[in-house]
């Protein structure tokens, strides 16, 4: 197994190279490439079921590939578990909130276990980061679907990730909520941040992307610059693609 | 410091947890209650016989609560993915089992407090004596079941079959600490001096710390599988 460690490789958010994942018989991602530079937003579009999820679990570290190699920033994914864990969020299906604990209490939780200081100034702030101070004191248990979206992307963030993986990140907000979070990821990447965020939707999200990527049938089987694609090209290239390869 | 500050917040969620939805506490308590209904009926008013039993019963009475409360722990760790959550937090991971097993261990521990008075109110037994050394017993037994049952819940929290799997598994691993705490409790009740009965407390003693190290070096290959 060899690793490229040339010094534009190291500058990469995410290098993965051959990425197999099986489940049994089932072959979710088949051989994937996929690099991201750092301060970099793409979007992975792909139908249910083309293994999306599995891809962002790989590089969070939640799962092993069958096969493969990468790294994610300078660690290596196979054994630098880790130190990836310290510096990725991962917005996931699941919002990772207690239900019968508070907003604030949740974030002291998350921080706490994280490392990280977890004095009530900081949790405020990080609650008004995704404008939930107002219910810092709420049960999460009274939130709706888009409140708990937000409290997981407040906790997403906690220790100041490098790189933000999320996972349907528009599923459950309003429009209010999906301008909003447009807006926070707009933000997290002006700050050097690295975004990749998976979906099946053509809504939200694709407009603060520098690239798009299609996965379909395990493999990613386009991957251009945002800006070379219109909606049009990209809806007909997305069928074409996933009609084919799904 | 770290370790124990994450063993800390652990402990401290949990309890939380536990202090506003009651699920657990409630459930034990009621099922306690009945055991000891159950218990009466099936005894009868025979003195001699319930004495001969109490310890036995005492025991049945904590384990039957354990299985209840310590098959549970993880499960709220299902709702809403938070176990991804956990297996994402880096660092030492023994100290995720550490506060749950000390959160087991209170809950235990509040559900033996009751169900030890109203064994005492129910069967008109004089616990006051042999409080202190019964006390210690209780807390080695405890220890026990709970680093046990932590571990296993752990285990079989992902499980569809959990609820039959989980005391399939506890209960043979359990023999040393049930032997050892109903030899003891009964030793206890004939009013017999603990350094009668010290092989047995060094047996529970020997077990807990067994089941400690194990469940502090394997919890985070059960909590990553």
């Amino acid at each position: 197994m060899t690793q490229d460690l040339s010094p534009s490789a190291s500058q990469r958010a995410v290098d993965i190279q051959e990425v197999r994942k099986a489940f049994g018989a089932n072959v979710v991602l088949d051989r994937v490439d996929l690099c991201l530079d750092r301060g970099e937003v793409v979007t992975l579009l792909g139908p249910n079921g083309s293994g999306k999820t599995t891809l962002l679990k790989i590089l969070a570290t939640l799962l092993r590939p069958s096969s493969g190699r990468g790294r994610v920033g300078a660690f290596d994914l196979l054994r630098e578990a880790e130190s990836i864990r310290q510096r990725v969020g991962l917005l996931a299906h699941g919002s990772y909130v207690y239900e019968d604990l508070t907003a604030e209490e949740n974030l002291r939780f998350w921080a706490t276990m994280a490392g990280l200081p977890a004095d009530g100034g900081a949790l405020r702030k990080a609650l008004a980061a995704v404008e939930l101070e107002a219910v810092a004191g709420e049960r999460a248990r009274t939130f709706s679907s888009g409140m708990k979206r937000r409290l997981a992307l407040a906790r997403a963030l906690l220790g100041a990730p490098e790189l933000l993986l999320l996972d349907e990140p528009f599923a459950g907000l309003d429009q209010q909520g999906k301008k909003w979070l447009e807006e926070a990821l707009l933000a997290f990447k002006s700050t050097g941040g690295t975004v990749l965020m998976a979906t099946h939707s053509f809504g939200r999200g694709l407009g603060i992307a520098d690239r798009v990527a299609i996965l379909a049938g395990g493999r990613i089987v386009l991957d251009r610059a945002r800006t070379s694609l219109d909606l049009e090209e990209l809806h007909r290239l997305y069928a074409l693609h996933t009609e084919n390869g799904s | 410091m770290t370790f124990a500050r994450r063993a800390w917040i652990i402990l401290w969620k949990d309890l939380l947890t536990e202090r506003r939805s009651k699920e657990s506490l409630n459930a034990l308590f009621f099922f306690a209650l009945l055991l000891l209904f159950l218990f009466e009926f099936a005894l009868g008013p025979d003195r001699e016989r319930l004495v001969a039993v109490l310890p036995g019963l005492l025991w049945l009475g904590f384990i039957l609560a354990g299985l209840l409360a310590l098959g549970r722990t993880f499960i709220v760790e299902r709702e809403n993915d938070c176990w991804e959550g956990l297996v994402l937090t880096a660092g030492d991971k023994g100290a995720i089992y550490l506060g749950k097993l000390a959160g087991n261990f209170l809950l235990m521990a509040a559900v033996e407090v009751v169900l030890l008075s109203l064994f005492g109110i129910f069967y008109n037994v004089d616990l006051w004596p042999s409080l202190a050394p019964l006390s210690l017993v209780i807390l080695l037994g405890t220890v026990g079941l709970a680093a046990v049952g932590t571990l296993f819940g752990a285990m079989t929290s992902q499980l569809r079959a959990r609820e039959l799997l989980f005391p399939l598994l506890l209960l043979p691993v359990q023999v040393p600490v049930l032997l050892g705490t109903v030899k003891a409790t009964e030793a206890v009740f004939q009013g017999l001096a603990l350094a009668d009965v010290g092989h047995w407390l060094k047996l529970l003693a020997a077990a807990d710390l067994v089941y400690l190290l194990v469940g502090l070096l394997t919890f985070e290959f059960i909590l990553e599988a």
